[in-house]
């Protein structure tokens, strides 16, 4: 069953033409790779699927739940969560905060029982911390849950961040390239947690990547994103052979010769 | 034991002042100095929890403290005195003791709910819109009041005494003061259970990261309106113990100096720090009464004070840390076992 249906999204920045006509049906349980050229629009599809932008034209089914109009955190509250392309943890909250504010859409909570401290409260809280410590040992980020990200080095980081993400316990998780800015060995460590993390959680994982690395690796399915459009898919064999790709990334073998 | 003990020393010192008050061990003028003192916490943690916990930037908040004061002035005097304009009085004089809490918390409601009209046009957008529209606010709420004939225009409104007055004739013990005691404590604690709970943090992931909270769960516009309402609803309970300390108040009370006033004392303590503010509003109460007697130079000397401090400190007395964190050894007194991660 697919867990995620996008139908002909489309969107528009001013004149640009961002995405166009993308579809895509992620089934449950799978690695998906979206890949591109700079500047192809797969973080924008991202941001449309997140419910940051709002897409021109086109719909997003989630789980049975059509989310194009919904704000980025009630999306987030029917089970899907995301990293950033560029690391976006909160830098003044400890790793541990910032694992237990992640889960904010589970609260069951709000002003009242913070003040009173009502049982919904803690049973809550409890709850979250419990979590929240589940993902320290899970991702053996114990030793730095009192530290403040911006203090830990970038592949730790990133690991936070994905940990961030898991402590929703969503049922697809977003990646927005994980590998960027890491060394030979951080990669690898990489690949095999994003390996782990599939199977441990029975999750739907979605990653745009550069790192032909990771996404030969890993991915199950590619879709190849150029200028908004879809311009190939699927395994990562047939995608290494298609003319289309190599044109995208290498461009035309008649450009080359002039 | 530990959980109680910041509630045990609190009591226990207002219980020591109140005494040392009864005992006239206090004069009238250092009195005023600690009613003063307790009003300036709430302002100061109040504002912390907009400009320092959430990393906006709220200008107004004597406005908010105005709406608080007149609305809860009014009301008593409307209620519990035979007054010239509201007439005799509906309620019996004497239940004021008891009703007074109702009223300065309907004052703390009335104030939250404007801070809400602020909140919903400024918090669609992030940045300096509500810095404008707050200091707007001010001016809109200072030149209203000072429109309102009924509640006595620039001329100020007066009859709290009789409130206060009658309270003594009850029970003759400090009353003001022990408003503003409890005032104090109900406005930390509060703040600190918002902002030490997962849902009060939410506001601090707002300051880091907006659009990453939002997308990881939160839900920022709802808690940016939240803490804003708490925020201008705890100036509102300040504005209305402050306008039974003298028993007057006239609009000039809540011009854009006494915003300045509550953001220099959130500076000072350090922006996202509960322990600062209460630190800082202590200590600059003391230095406003300190340097009186250099008169107009005073104004020359504090802002002077402030640029040292920015230069040499710019994060405050404790920037984003709390005394325990400064003091580790407090920890053993303040911080509840098992609660240290």
């Amino acid at each position: 069953m697919a867990i995620l249906e996008v139908r002909n999204l489309t969107h528009f920045f001013g004149g640009l033409r961002a995405v166009f006509k993308f579809d895509l049906a992620l089934q449950e349980g799978e690695v998906l790779g979206l890949i591109g050229p700079n500047g192809a629009g797969k973080t924008t599809v991202f941001n449309l699927v997140s419910g940051f932008y709002h897409p021109t034209e086109g719909d997003i089914c989630f789980r049975g739940n059509e989310i194009v109009r919904l704000r980025p955190h009630e999306v987030t509250a029917l089970g899907m969560a995301r990293t950033f392309q560029n690391i976006r943890l909160w830098n003044t909250l400890t790793v541990f905060e910032n694992l237990c504010i992640s889960q904010h859409s589970k609260l069951g909570y709000g002003i009242l029982g913070t003040i009173f401290r009502s049982r919904g409260f803690r049973t809550s809280e409890r709850c979250i911390r419990k979590t929240a410590e589940e993902i320290l040992d899970i991702l053996s980020l114990r030793h730095y849950a009192n530290e403040y990200p911006k203090n830990l080095p970038y592949g730790l980081q990133r690991r936070i961040e994905i940990g961030r993400a898991l402590a929703m316990r969503p049922h697809l998780l977003m990646l927005d390239e994980p590998a960027a800015g890491m060394n030979p060995g951080e990669v690898d460590q990489l690949i095999e947690l994003i390996t782990w993390i599939r199977d441990k959680f029975q999750l739907t994982i979605w990653l745009i990547e550069h790192h032909m690395r990771v996404v030969m690796n890993i991915c199950e399915r590619i879709v190849v994103l150029d200028f908004g459009e879809t311009i190939a898919q699927g395994t990562p064999e047939e995608i290494r052979q298609d003319p289309r790709v190599i044109q995208a990334y290498l461009g035309d073998a008649d450009s080359i010769d002039a | 034991m530990r959980k109680y003990s910041s509630h045990l020393l609190y009591g226990s010192f207002c219980l020591l002042i109140l005494i040392a008050v009864q005992e006239n061990f206090l004069n009238a003028y250092l009195q005023l100095i600690i009613m003063f003192m307790g009003v300036n916490i709430i302002l100061s943690t109040s504002l912390n929890l907009v400009n320092g916990y959430m990393g906006e930037f709220s200008v107004g908040h004597a406005g908010f403290m105005a709406v608080g004061a007149y609305v809860t002035s009014v009301l008593n005097v409307w209620l519990f005195t035979s007054d010239r304009v509201f007439g005799p009085a509906v309620l019996p004089a004497g239940s004021v003791i008891y009703l007074f809490p109702v009223t300065l918390l309907m004052g703390g409601i009335v104030a939250a709910l404007v801070g809400l009209l602020v909140a919903i046009p400024s918090f669609k957008t992030r940045g300096d819109y509500l810095a404008i529209i707050t200091l707007a606010v001010n001016y809109i709420v200072k030149s209203a009041i000072e429109n309102i004939q009924v509640i006595g225009g620039a001329r100020g409104f007066m009859g709290m005494r009789n409130i206060v007055s009658s309270m003594h004739e009850v029970v003759n013990v400090p009353w003001v003061m022990i408003w503003i005691f409890a005032g104090t404590g109900f406005s930390v604690w509060l703040i600190h259970r918002f902002v030490t709970s997962t849902y009060g943090k939410g506001i601090v992931a707002v300051r880091d990261d907006e659009i990453a909270a939002n997308i990881m769960g939160v839900n920022t516009r709802r808690m940016k309106m939240v803490a804003f309402m708490l925020s201008s609803g705890l100036a509102g309970i300040a504005g209305g113990l402050f306008a039974h300390i003298l028993g007057y108040i006239n609009p000039g009370s809540f011009t854009i100096m006494k915003s300045t006033e509550v953001m220099v004392m959130v500076y000072l303590g350090g922006m996202g720090s509960l322990s600062g503010s209460v630190l800082s509003a202590v200590g600059f109460t003391i230095i406003l009464e300190l340097f009186r007697p250099l008169q107009v130079i005073k104004w020359v000397a504090i802002p002077l004070l402030l640029i040292l401090l920015m230069l040499f400190r710019p994060e405050g007395l404790l920037g984003h840390r709390e005394l325990t964190d400064v003091f580790p050894r407090l920890r053993r007194i303040f911080v509840p076992q098992g609660k240290r991660a």
